[in-house]
């Protein structure tokens, strides 16, 4: 069964807001372990695709799977929004502007989820955030506000807050789109590192670079289709479409 | 006769008594109204259809009704159907309720205010839609929302004289009483007045105690 093999499984996705199609039958699969980037210019689904799957943005048509289970199966509201919840807690999102929760510490934006979700101890609590905090190279800044720290220490938070659910799955949403850009490397490493564990990740990136660095596998998609996808180093060197080498082109030069 | 405050010292048990009333009511009406706030502003804006109709009219006529007029149904009203309150439990209530209506505009403006990011954020770490509102919605818009609910409270402890007239012996109706004894009025309302201002400054300087401590955190 092909559940069993892939991990993120998205067959004929289709979403529409009213008579606006923004994803267009789009299927998608990444194996456990795997790094997925998604490029594009703005507009052209990627966002939706990504919020898709864990149903930030509801699918009108077509199924998203993860490690066997169907996230958007058909169930009635009440239990639905049970089994919607507990997808959610084995899929980590990071957002471009960071969503960290203004009045908690980086301490507690960590352990609040756990807490109120695994019932997990103050002390476990504590464990993991200094745990969490510590991997993303934010321990010293534990018992900061979210407004004390820069972007990229904040995003730094992001990642550590959704790592402490212990996700089968990371998202990434463009999260160095809003940063300044003496702040990007920083979070890239830790993006990076997630890689090196073999964390299973779907990235929609602006960054190329990163894109190849990091990437198993790249999608380009434009109004709402994945027009081609491949290896980085293919993709980015030697595109087999007209619309991908148009787009990289264009980047190219907005990027000098 | 001029004035002559040299009368005041005698009286002053029966003033200070009164400020203590005057106080507890307004704490006390203070916190009903802002927890009330929190619950209306829940119920105005995610309650099914069912319940948000009749919590409007409830909403309406503590708006859009004198105080006094609330207070009097509150106290002598609810008796005929058997509600017997003592009078500062009937004020506190009364007061309560019809601030806890301006605090829940507040309230739900300041919801509506909260950056949508905040409530993604909480749904996909998994947390119910409830859990997302009680964890992280609620108490940032509460954050928002002190100042102007700082000035409804200053306006609730100007209106708890009005629970004078259900007689409860707070700082108006205690200045009232004194001056019935000793034909000085001015003396007395000064004196109340006074009063009325340094209970005022305390509730500013807590007010921006609250403020500054929550600064760092918005």
């Amino acid at each position: 069964m092909t559940e069993q093999t892939d991990f993120v499984e998205i067959r004929h996705a289709q979403k529409s807001f009213g008579t606006l199609e923004v994803l267009k039958d789009i299927n998608l699969t990444v194996r456990r372990g795997q790094i997925v980037g998604i490029i594009g210019s703005s507009g052209s689904g990627k966002s939706t695709l990504l919020r898709a799957i864990n149903d930030l943005d509801p699918l009108t048509g077509g199924e998203i799977w993860l490690d066997g289970v169907q996230v958007n199966k058909k169930l009635p509201h009440r239990q639905y929004e049970k089994h919607i919840n507990a997808m959610r807690q084995q899929v980590g999102m990071v957002f471009q502007h960071f969503n960290l929760f203004p009045h908690m510490t980086a301490r507690e934006n960590v352990t609040m989820a756990p807490m109120l979700l695994k019932k997990i101890s103050r002390e476990e609590a504590d464990a993991l955030a200094r745990e969490q905090l510590d991997k993303v190279g934010m321990l010293n800044r534990i018992d900061y506000y979210p407004s004390q720290l820069s972007g990229g220490q904040k995003q730094r938070v992001a990642i550590a807050r959704a790592l402490a659910m212990k996700p089968k799955l990371m998202l990434f949403d463009e999260a160095t789109s809003a940063l300044d850009p003496e702040l990007v490397e920083e979070v890239n490493m830790v993006m990076k590192q997630l890689a090196e564990e073999h964390m299973t990740m779907i990235i929609v990136t602006h960054e190329m670079d990163f894109a190849a660095s990091v990437c198993d596998r790249v999608l380009f998609m434009d109004k709402g289709v994945v027009v081609e996808e491949g290896p980085p180093e293919v993709l980015f060197r030697n595109p087999a479409k007209e619309r991908t080498r148009e787009f990289l082109r264009k980047h190219l030069e907005g990027a000098k | 006769m001029g004035l002559d405050f040299s009368i005041v010292p005698k009286y002053m048990d029966i003033i200070l008594l009164g400020c203590a009333w005057t106080i507890g009511i307004t704490v006390a009406a203070a916190l009903l109204s802002f927890v009330g706030g929190i619950v209306f502003a829940v119920i105005a804006l995610f309650s099914p259809w069912i319940i948000r109709q009749p919590f409007r009219l409830l909403e309406w006529v503590f708006m859009g009704t004198p105080l006094l007029l609330q207070l009097f149904l509150i106290y002598f009203g609810l008796v005929q159907i058997g509600i017997d309150l003592p009078a500062f439990v009937a004020g506190i209530i009364g007061l309560g309720l019809h601030f806890a209506v301006y605090n829940s505009e507040l309230i739900q403006t300041a919801i509506l205010a909260v950056d949508k990011g905040q409530m993604e954020a909480a749904r996909t770490l998994g947390l119910s839609r409830g859990e997302a509102l009680r964890k992280v919605v609620i108490p940032q818009a509460v954050r928002d929302v002190i100042p102007p609910i700082g000035n409804n409270m200053i306006a609730l402890l100007k209106d708890s004289a009005l629970v004078s007239v259900i007689g409860v012996s707070e700082l108006t109706l205690s200045a009232q009483r004194v001056i019935g004894k000793t034909y000085r009025p001015f003396e007395f309302y000064i004196l109340a007045a006074a009063f009325y201002y340094v209970i005022n400054l305390g509730m500013e300087w807590v007010q921006r105690r609250i403020e500054r401590r929550i600064s760092i955190s918005r």
